[in-house]
């Protein structure tokens, strides 16, 4: 093992000398993390996560090779970061292709068998069929409780929650019986007149008796009668037939649906093709806002990006002079913005926009007398939200741009005055594009960070205010990222929408994977990598 | 007439020579003037929310820049001291803790990843090395917070499993941060450590050390100073990471500091402004202090691409 230069190294590294003890230890521990992993696996299975597991099954042969394969020596420096880049940016990344693809929101939360068993324990009360005459009776507490006779003449006594039991008058706990063979009163109860109880509004909708046993209902202020199994499920037809009215609902992607077109909730998940992305196209309440997110999430980095840029590079100007006083200390003061964390100053800017009691509108109402409403007029939130990005972002930009341009040579600039250049065209030929060169890939960068600046939109406004007429809750300063957020989470409007908000986050993977890629190239990083070997 | 003239000459030189002086120093006072407008422009709300924190009055609408009964009774309000100040989600030491705690074990374990994968990067030369590095670079380009709702799920899923990992669970919320930490940091650590002589690995071969032995006892201790750095760029970004934060916690107790601040400010703002400020300055002092200290370094390292998040 004797090497005289670099290039002479082996192309793979042997297995450098490991001791028995040490092989030993490493096929233990890669035992355990086996046994682990398959425990892991087979719950998966047993709830139905395929895509977990195959994931978590590529991993698990993974880990075995890199560890008992010598040749994969190398990878094991590597191999937890491996994991769990595959398990958190990876596999998310497939998994959201996937769900964009399905129903998997509100109503279609389970999966099939969930969703089926779900929909047979439904019960319907029966308008015809067997039934019972009924008394009620009333606690002191408001509590009822029934006395059931059916038409063989047995007696029953049901309460909600419990049991429903033969019962006679005169059993313990339970009155003498009337004329007509029905207890005066039960114990802690009173028994309420017909014309009382066939008039109060509750009782026909308590449930007696005991959930999965036996429930009964008041059907008709002479008739109460059992509840029954709703739904039937056709397994070979995949149908549920409704045996309150006879309509048969097929299975349409995931969703029960009659022919006239009544559906049953809960559906189940289910692969749905492009349905998602259709409806965004043609569904209008569903269109009109994402156009206008969309424009917004363009405009809105741009204008950041410019915005914070000029203003960085103003001040990287006016302050690149060795000799100016105190220059170390103005840096720093400038750069207390970038210095706290955003989430904090975002919240800070929040209370300061208070349109009622915040500072910035109580300056401008004593000083030129108009309040802004920042939070409800779409124009002012968008200003609001640019504002803040403006104060949050110009420091960084003078870090970069001043960096930059210490970095131009100051004979360029000779050069340029002795051949008559004024300043104006000493910065736009000079520079500008050799700024632009050195921060380019930043600003792209930059441009990339606030294409879904989450934070901002979302601590500083929440994305309002609403858009009028969609059908999710959209805001005017929304981008993609915070309604990808609000489609997912915040079950305004439509409900959670997994499979919608999944469509969107497609979008924003191309886009945003497209922008990098090209800074890639701009950057000759690509290149960099064959060569830097 | 010639010394007339010449004189005549010097005068004016003079002339022009003060009035250049004079230039100068106006422009100097504009720029001092404009300087201290835009610190006045930078630092405006940071004295707004210190002079907030020590106004008793506790609103937003009555606030003026010098309260007029200033008192610290929102720092007590803040820890729960002032029994007429209720604020049921409020647990203020709670969050500040998990904040650090998650911080500090996400940038240990993902500086201890980054820094291994980078020595096989540079060190050891093996199939699918370029490729391998490459691939970082591309997964790179689509960040995990683009991918919420497909994490959320997954979380979600695991946690069905072992409730451990699962939403709520600050060990969920530091593996997702760790399958972020495989990206751009490889290739900054990778550089440094190609620009350290390879000498002084041949040196640790022929005295018979490992791999693992040139790594931690040669070419860690040379990494020590950027280690640090990079370390606390890392744990301020935890420390201020919202998006996956908000998204995996919903429970009180387990919130970060940052999922805490908002969902206290979340309605009636302005009856909580003191308050917030208190709980604000407390949890910003600590990282301006850090990145003022750092500034130098930070903006050498900006260069290198990467972008405050």
């Amino acid at each position: 093992m004797k090497y005289t230069s670099a290039s002479e190294r082996p192309k793979s590294p042997k297995m450098p000398g490991e001791s028995p003890f040490s092989k030993l230890i490493r096929v233990i521990l890669i035992l355990a993390f086996d046994v682990g992993i398959v425990w892991f696996i087979s719950n998966a299975v047993i709830n139905d996560y395929i895509q977990l597991v195959v994931i978590l099954a590529v991993i698990g042969v993974m880990f075995n090779v890199i560890f008992l394969v010598s040749k994969a020596y190398p990878y094991r420096w590597m191999a937890f970061g491996l994991a769990f880049m595959i398990l958190f940016t990876i596999y998310p990344i497939l998994f959201t292709i996937y769900v964009a693809f399905t129903n998997y929101g509100d109503g279609h939360l389970l999966t099939k068998d969930q969703a089926v068993a779900a929909i047979q324990k439904v019960t319907y009360l029966p308008e015809t069929g067997n039934s019972y005459t009924w008394t009620a009776y009333k606690s002191g507490e408001g509590e009822y409780a029934l006395w059931l006779v059916n038409p063989d003449g047995e007696s029953f006594l049901a309460k909600p929650g419990e049991e429903i039991k033969p019962a006679k008058p005169g059993d313990p706990g339970i009155g003498k019986a009337d004329s007509k063979g029905i207890p005066a009163s039960l114990e802690g109860y009173q028994r309420l007149n017909a014309l009382v109880a066939a008039s109060n509004k509750d009782l026909p909708n308590i449930k007696f008796g005991l959930e999965g046993d036996q429930i009964i209902q008041i059907r008709s202020p002479k008739e109460a009668a059992e509840l029954e199994i709703r739904y039937v499920y056709d397994k070979a037809a995949g149908s549920l037939l409704d045996q309150s009215n006879g309509d048969i609902y097929n299975d349409v992607f995931g969703t029960f649906t009659t022919k006239d077109g009544k559906t049953i909730i809960p559906g189940y998940r289910a692969v749905v093709g492009f349905k998602n992305f259709v409806e965004f196209v043609t569904s209008p309440a569903l269109r009109g806002p994402l156009v206008r997110i969309l424009t917004w999430n363009f405009i809105f980095p741009m204008v950041s990006v410019l915005s914070t840029f000029f203003l960085g590079l103003a001040i990287a100007i006016m302050f690149n002079d060795k000799d100016f006083p105190l220059k170390k200390l103005i840096r720093t003061f400038l750069l207390v913005p970038y210095a706290i964390p955003s989430v904090i100053t975002i919240l800070i800017w929040r209370g300061m926009f208070n349109s009622e009691f915040g500072i910035i509108n109580r300056i401008l109402d004593s000083t030129i007398g108009v309040s802004p409403h920042w939070t409800t007029e779409p124009i002012w939130a968008q200003i609001g939200v640019l504002i803040v990005n403006l104060w949050l972002g110009f420091p960084y930009m003078m870090l970069i741009t001043s960096g930059a341009l210490q970095s131009i040579s100051a004979e360029l600039y000779e050069a340029a005055t002795v051949d008559g250049a004024g300043p104006w065209q000493r910065f736009r030929k000079i520079t500008l594009p050799l700024l632009l060169v050195a921060v380019g890939p930043l600003l792209i960068a930059s441009y990339i960070f606030n294409f879904n600046n989450f934070g901002l939109i979302y601590l500083f406004i929440g994305g309002g205010p609403p858009i009028v007429g969609a059908s999710t809750n959209a805001g005017h300063t929304d981008i993609l990222i915070s309604y990808v957020w609000k489609l997912a989470f915040e079950s305004g409007g439509r409900g959670v929408q997994y499979g919608l908000a999944s469509a969107i986050s497609i979008f924003l993977f191309i886009f945003v994977g497209a922008i990098t890629l090209f800074q890639y190239r701009f950057t000759n990083m690509w290149e960099e990598v064959s060569e830097n070997v | 007439m010639s010394s007339q003239s010449g004189s005549a000459l010097s005068r004016s030189y003079e002339r022009i020579r003060t009035s250049q002086r004079f230039q100068k120093r106006l422009s100097l006072a504009i720029r001092l003037v404009i300087a201290l407008l835009l610190i006045v422009f930078a630092i405006f709300p940071v004295l707004w929310i210190i002079s907030a924190s020590f106004d008793n009055a506790n609103s937003l609408a009555t606030q003026s820049l010098i309260p007029p009964n200033t008192g610290i009774m929102n720092y007590q309000r803040l820890f729960n001291l002032d029994p007429t100040f209720r604020f049921g989600d409020l647990n203020y030491w709670a969050w500040l803790w998990n904040s650090i705690k998650i911080s500090g074990i996400t940038t240990i374990l993902s500086l201890s990843i980054t820094t291994m994968a980078a020595y096989a990067f540079s060190r050891l030369r093996f199939a699918g090395r370029v490729a391998m590095l490459k691939g970082i670079l591309l997964i790179q380009a689509f960040p995990n917070l683009l991918a919420v709702v497909a994490i959320f799920l997954l979380v979600s899923q695991m946690g069905n499993i072992i409730p451990a990992l699962g939403l709520n669970s600050h060990t969920g919320l530091i593996m997702v941060y760790l399958g972020g930490s495989m990206g751009l940091n490889i290739w900054l650590m990778k550089g440094f450590l190609d620009t350290i002589p390879r000498a002084i690995d041949e040196s640790g071969k022929i005295d018979g050390a490992s791999n693992w032995q040139i790594f931690t006892r040669l070419l860690l201790p040379l990494l020590r100073p950027i280690l640090v750095v990079i370390g606390l760029l890392g744990f301020i970004g935890t420390y201020g990471d919202f998006l996956i934060a908000r998204l995996l916690l919903n429970k009180v107790d387990q919130y970060t500091l940052m999922v805490g601040l908002q969902i206290f400010t979340a309605g009636q703002f302005d009856k909580k402004w003191g308050v917030f400020a208190a709980g604000a300055l407390i949890g910003a002092l600590p990282i301006l202090i850090l990145y003022l200290s750092l500034q130098d370094q930070i903006a050498g390292g900006l260069t290198v691409g990467a972008v405050k998040e």
